[in-house]
């Protein structure tokens, strides 16, 4: 049995499908990456896991408790034990780097002021960018930008993360960046962790699994060295990309 | 085309319906975010009160010149001062104020509101199991239903005393003796119902604006909608609102 399990799941926007009978699962302390071009429905899954989207059908649990029409008050509380790293990574405008880390923490955890402020600091120091602490996130790079949403996403130490897209929008070496970055944080905070990309490059770096999806559904399974041996035009087009 | 446009503004109206619905039954219940409150009222009240205080202030102003011709025309002049008060503290200064702060705040909130749904900043307040809707729109919501009686009542003052250096200029009336005036002039009836009522303005200049933005789709395009919209609903709510206000305030103090 694994920590999150995806069981034939479907998604439809105006009639249009985009999830169709979906199946996965993830085993606890693993990285499963979902690999898919643009388009095909990984944001929509991985929003469908954390409760933001409704699917159409299918069920989802998490550590045993069905997500799907789960109350909000039970939701909020299985939430507070997952991180979320958005694709634009959604840090608060109004709000510096410090208020954004604080904001979730100070909500979750009884903690002086000084202990708050050791903690940020600490997560800063993690993903390089202590010296931003006070900067709004209008005065910060795409690549600054998903290195704080990745501090304010694990600084509550998250059971389980969840990634969308985390090297959308970054040129190639910011994108390695992000990716070791990932791969350092997950071998320190040991989440189960679920990763949509499309980027051959980020999955290298943090996959234990990888999952194709492709119109709708879970095309193939496994190791990155098992899926290059499989005879399938999609998941070839993938490793023609590197 | 005008079936299309009855039906968009009560399919507005039902959903705003349960959007302030969910607003009374969030706003009794911990946790209370009194800081953001706070921050708001600030905010939105240092925003406010200069444009408010200046058009409240030329409005009395507008009003003495106007009214005097035609009162002098039928030798009541005298009662300048208490036509000019009673216009401005049950009517005018309510209104004029809602009507500014709803072209200033509540599309101010939608446009907030509405970039932050379209980059995904709401749901990144929801995965952090934390209630958007109580830390964003009860307490803007909050601080406008305060920050309204407050903005009035400073607005009726500037227009008063607008109305006064008007008159100041035609005649020579005393400070002591025009306020005496004012003052005399002003009942319960007046002075009550027409603060009481822009809680209520206040109410539909908050909700309007954090319903268009909260629900904001379609990315930038569906912000500077949301935008439009919330000035154009609230300005519109404001009206029709008044005006059953008035009847009922008439029909209990006469």
């Amino acid at each position: 049995m694994g920590l999150i399990e995806v069981r034939n799941v479907s998604k439809s926007f105006n009639g249009l499908p985009v999830l169709e009978d979906v199946n996965l699962v993830v085993e606890e302390g693993t990285t499963v990456v979902i690999l898919g071009k643009s388009g095909v429905g990984k944001s929509v899954l991985l929003k469908a896991i954390i409760g933001l989207i409704e699917p159409d059908a299918g069920s989802i649990r998490i550590d045993g408790h069905e997500v799907v029409g789960m109350k909000r008050k039970d939701l909020n509380a299985l939430r507070r034990q997952m991180g979320y790293l958005f694709q634009g990574a959604a840090l608060y405008d109004s709000m510096s780097v410090r208020e954004n880390l604080i904001f979730p923490l100070e909500r979750r955890e009884q903690l002086t002021r000084e202990e708050l402020e050791e903690r940020i600091i600490r997560q800063l120091e993690m993903v390089g960018l202590e010296d931003a602490i006070d900067k709004m996130p209008a005065e910060l790079s795409g690549g600054m930008k998903k290195r704080i949403a990745l501090a304010r996403a694990l600084i509550i130490n998250p059971r389980i993360m969840l990634y969308d897209e985390p090297t959308t929008g970054l040129d190639p070496i910011t994108a390695r960046e992000i990716s070791y970055l990932i791969k350092e944080l997950q071998h320190r905070y040991q989440p189960t962790s679920i990763a949509v990309t499309h980027d051959m490059m980020c999955a290298r770096i943090i996959a234990d699994k990888v999952a194709v999806l492709h119109d709708g559904v879970v095309e193939h399974e496994g190791s990155l060295d098992e899926l290059e041996k499989v005879d399938n035009e999609i998941v070839r087009s993938f490793f023609a990309t590197e | 085309m005008v079936r299309s446009l009855v039906s968009s503004f009560f399919g507005q109206i039902g959903s705003l319906t349960i959007f302030s619905w969910r607003f009374i039954r969030s706003v009794f219940f911990p946790p209370y975010e009194f800081g953001e409150v706070k921050r708001h009222l600030d905010e939105l009240g240092s925003r406010s009160l200069p444009l408010v205080g200046t058009t409240g202030f030329i409005v009395g102003l507008i009003l003495a010149m106007q009214t005097r011709p035609t009162l002098f025309r039928f030798g009541a002049d005298a009662y300048l001062p208490a036509m000019v008060a009673i216009s401005f503290v049950r009517e005018l200064g309510p209104v004029i104020t809602a009507l500014i702060v709803a072209g200033r705040v509540s599309s101010g909130i939608g446009a907030e509101l509405g970039s932050m749904r379209v980059t995904e900043q709401i749901d990144a307040m929801e995965v952090s199991g934390i209630d958007p809707f109580k830390f964003l729109v009860v307490t803007r919501v909050l601080a406008c239903i305060i920050l309204q009686p407050l903005l009035t009542a400073i607005v009726n003052a500037l227009g008063l005393f607008g109305a006064y250096i008007s008159i100041l200029i035609e005649s020579d009336i005393s400070w002591t003796l025009y306020w005496d005036s004012v003052i005399r002039s002003l009942t319960f009836a007046d002075v009550i119902p027409g603060l009481a009522k822009t809680t209520i303005f206040g109410f539909i200049i908050g909700i309007v604006g954090c319903h268009q933005g909260y629900w904001t789709t379609g990315g930038t395009v569906g912000v500077g909608k949301a935008s439009t919209t919330a000035v154009v609903l609230s300005s519109l709510l404001i009206i029709l609102v008044d005006m059953i206000l008035v009847k009922i305030t008439v029909w209990v103090w006469g």
